[in-house]
């Protein structure tokens, strides 16, 4: 590698240490305390070193793949980085799920694979994949590392291309022998990269633009994403969209940026987003997007969205995101907080051109919408309804929990009826929709936050899929809150049959489950199955007591439930299915 | 259903114009496949790619010929520009420039064919750089379209065999592109 580092010559006196000594040294020096792993043959000098230092934690999981989730947790639960350590061939593979479902949904994360020695690589040797070219569309770079000389400044790159800019997975692939050769270990402070350099400030024209754009609408709208969350731009997006008096959804991804329980909050957009916010989407005249993506589960068919006209500003790190999918009038290329900060600059002095009458017009038209209470379900139930169970979680909770989820039905109730007022509080997987993510992402971020109240609401499908991490939790005590949404259908892929292929439930039913009260008590947790509606209160409230204990709840829910209002694939935004339609 | 895939980008008005994308990027292993994977994984076009290191060894220099309408080739510059190994890039398409191709081309030349060879490699001011009994290899520069002409005019059962590089490309005038 030609890279110089300038001010930070690597110094003759500097002592002699292993690959394996130097990447631990490197992991303190990042400020790394926690690191989600498995051990195997490529990586036993690493684990070598990790078991004479008490710096950085490693935390052994049952399976990569739940490595790679709890790390990409932990990251997004908190404003440290996940970092994961798996062995080469199948400890990498396996791990790629993982990569992938951080990659989508621009977690940071530095992954750490052993590789067989420089000499092996190519001869198809034991456990040898070619790691680098297996991850390389689902990272946002990596490295393979043939020099131990080359490793602290490589590691440096890795932790510094991860978490700036758009953030995204970086996995670094070690050779073994490369963990067993010495050299002289300096930690680099940065690594200046000519071919990497992400924008930061925003453009002032085109700040003044959108400012301009924004005050003389008469149907605003504020959209926000991931994007907000990740660069901890909520508190800056609160105060714009307070001041302004807008309407603001998030995305799924987005969610907790603006507070829930703000009445100017009109709740999720998109596939499942609410009447109100989807209306107020499609009809608006200006829309301010904001690290946000326009993606297919956000405004459905662009085509449809496009047939109204409205301006759009879009606020966005990632210059590709732009005019991706939707014509964007105002781009804003820049970090969120600091665009976001540059426009509440001009918010003050242009407040008085607001046309409050147009405002108050088209807050009274979003009231009727929002009067369709398009999330209402039957309360009187026999049977438990999945969207009660979250909603007691709630208010036991009174709000505070972190929430991780699955993929599916359960996903989307949670998204629906917890409201979340506070960021990196609701932890999923948006983009890959990841099943099986939910206690793996509990783990990462139980670990991030220890002491806080630790929630993960799945369904049976998903939880099947990382079941044997009940037995990390074990070992590390994570007193997590299972909320087992039971349903024994693969609830999202039912929906789907039902409205589109003429119920034919084709391979969605779970058949022979598991007795999930004696497979947690199995694993050394508590369980408890609740049947009646009646029950659901207790339940949570006598497992929330239970401070200490990983308890397993598992809610015997409504079959045939959906998820309401729902966009159709390839239909437009205001083209929703609502629940009173059927 | 027949509605469009909502996967599918929105159908724009313009056509898809032929683009040549000039880039610098990082010598490391990997980097070209980083760039030709990002070709595939997002359905873009390549028709000709070529690549060797610069004057500074740390660099190379790509040169992507593809098609697309103007989002697509938007979208495709703003990809490559996200990859960390890509340092500069350009679409030459956008300003006056130059391209060059170079093509070996192996015909048969035996008997009164001979001289009629040597007179078509001369018009078009190719090279016959290998000659044996039987064959002539002539040596061709120019932009893609000469190349064409080049084989059009010959008997397509003298052809024995074609190498093109793909092309390469420049700026006319002052623009440069350099770190």
């Amino acid at each position: 590698m030609s890279m110089k580092i300038s001010g930070t010559e690597i110094s003759g006196k500097a002592t002699e240490m292993t690959g394996a000594e130097i990447l631990v040294k490197c992991l303190a020096a990042e400020g790394v305390e926690c690191v989600f792993g498995y051990p195997g043959g490529a990586v036993l000098f690493i684990y070598d070193e990790l078991f004479k230092q008490d710096k950085v934690r490693h935390v052994l999981v049952r399976h990569e793949q739940a490595a790679a989730h709890a790390a990409d947790a932990y990251s997004r639960a908190s404003r440290k980085i996940g970092v994961c350590l798996v062995t080469s061939g199948p400890g990498v593979t396996n791990a790629v799920t993982g990569i992938a479902t951080a990659y989508m949904d621009s977690v940071p994360m530095v992954i750490l694979s052993g590789q067989v020695p420089t000499h092996a690589i190519g001869q198809d040797a034991f456990q040898e994949v070619d790691a680098v070219g297996i991850t390389r569309p689902c990272v946002k770079h990596n490295f393979l590392v043939k020099d131990v000389r080359d490793l602290a400044v490589t590691i440096k790159k890795a932790f510094q291309i991860a978490q700036s800019g758009r953030p995204g997975p970086v996995l670094v692939d070690i050779p073994k022998d490369v963990t067993a050769a010495r050299c002289a270990f300096q930690y680099p402070e940065s690594v200046p990269l000519r071919s990497y350099n992400p924008v930061v400030k925003g453009h002032l024209g085109q700040i003044k633009k959108a400012m301009q754009l924004l005050v003389e609408a008469k149907r605003p709208m504020v959209y926000t994403g991931g994007g907000v969350i990740l660069s901890d731009a909520s508190e800056l997006l609160i105060k714009l969209v307070k001041s302004l008096g807008y309407p603001c959804t998030n995305t799924l991804m987005g969610l907790g940026a603006f507070p829930a329980t703000d009445r100017q909050f009109l709740g999720m957009l998109g596939m499942h987003g609410t009447y109100e916010a989807n209306m107020a989407m499609q009809h608006c005249d200006v829309l301010l997007a904001v690290g946000a993506r326009f993606d297919d589960r956000v405004i459905g068919n662009p085509a449809h969205f496009g047939q109204v006209p409205r301006k759009i500003i879009h606020i966005d790190v990632d210059p590709s995101s732009i005019s991706k999918r939707v014509k964007v009038d105002v781009p804003i290329v820049g970090h969120v907080p600091d665009v976001l900060e540059e426009l509440l600059k001009q918010v003050e002095p242009n407040l008085a051109r607001v046309d409050r009458a147009a405002l108050d017009a088209w807050w009274a038209q979003i009231e009727l919408w929002r009067g369709r209470d398009c999330l209402r379900y039957d309360r009187a139930s026999p049977i438990i309804k999945p969207q009660m169970v979250v909603e007691k979680l709630y208010e036991l909770t009174k709000g505070d929990a972190f929430i991780t989820s699955d993929v599916g039905q359960h996903q989307m109730w949670a998204a629906q009826f917890y409201k979340f007022d506070k960021p990196r509080r609701w932890i999923n997987s948006g983009g890959l929709g990841t099943m099986g993510v939910g206690l793996p992402y509990a783990m990462g971020v139980q670990l991030a936050n220890p002491g806080a109240t630790v929630a993960c609401v799945t369904g049976e499908a998903s939880f099947m899929m990382c079941i044997q991490e009940l037995s990390t939790c074990k070992q590390y005590r994570l007193p997590l809150k299972i909320v087992l949404l039971n349903n024994r259908y693969m609830g999202m892929v039912r929906q789907w049959q039902q409205f589109f292929h003429g119920n034919r439930y084709s391979q969605s039913y779970m058949d022979a489950l598991p007795d999930f009260v004696k497979l947690a008590e199995s694993f050394g947790h508590v369980g408890m199955r609740i049947e009646k509606p009646g029950d659901v209160e207790g339940a949570l409230r006598e497992a929330f007591a239970r401070k200490n204990d990983l308890v397993f709840l598992d809610f015997l829910t409504d079959q045939t439930e959906n998820v309401y209002p729902m966009v159709p694939g390839g239909k437009g935004l205001s083209e929703m299915i609502l629940s009173e339609e059927l | 259903m027949n509605a469009p895939s909502p996967y599918a980008l929105p159908v724009t008005e313009s056509k898809a114009m032929r683009h040549i994308i000039s880039i610098l990027l990082e010598n490391e292993s990997g980097a070209l496949s980083r760039v030709s994977g990002l070709f595939s994984a997002r359905g873009y076009n390549i028709e000709s790619l070529t690549v060797a290191p610069t004057e500074d060894p740390s660099l190379s220099r790509m040169t992507i010929v593809t098609t697309g309408s103007d989002d697509v080739i938007e979208q495709i510059t703003k990809q490559l520009n996200k990859l960390v190994d890509v340092v500069k890039l350009v679409d030459l398409a956008e300003a006056p420039h130059i391209e060059r191709e170079l093509m070996l081309i192996k015909v048969r030349a035996s008997g009164k064919e001979r001289e009629e060879m040597k007179r078509m490699a001369d018009i078009f001011r190719g090279r016959i750089i290998d000659v044996t009994e039987g064959t002539y290899t002539i040596e061709l520069t120019g932009d893609g379209q000469k190349l064409d002409a080049f084989i059009e005019a010959l008997d397509k059962a003298s052809i024995l065999e074609t190498v093109r590089t793909g092309a390469s490309g420049i700026a006319r005038g002052e623009r440069v592109l350099r770190v």
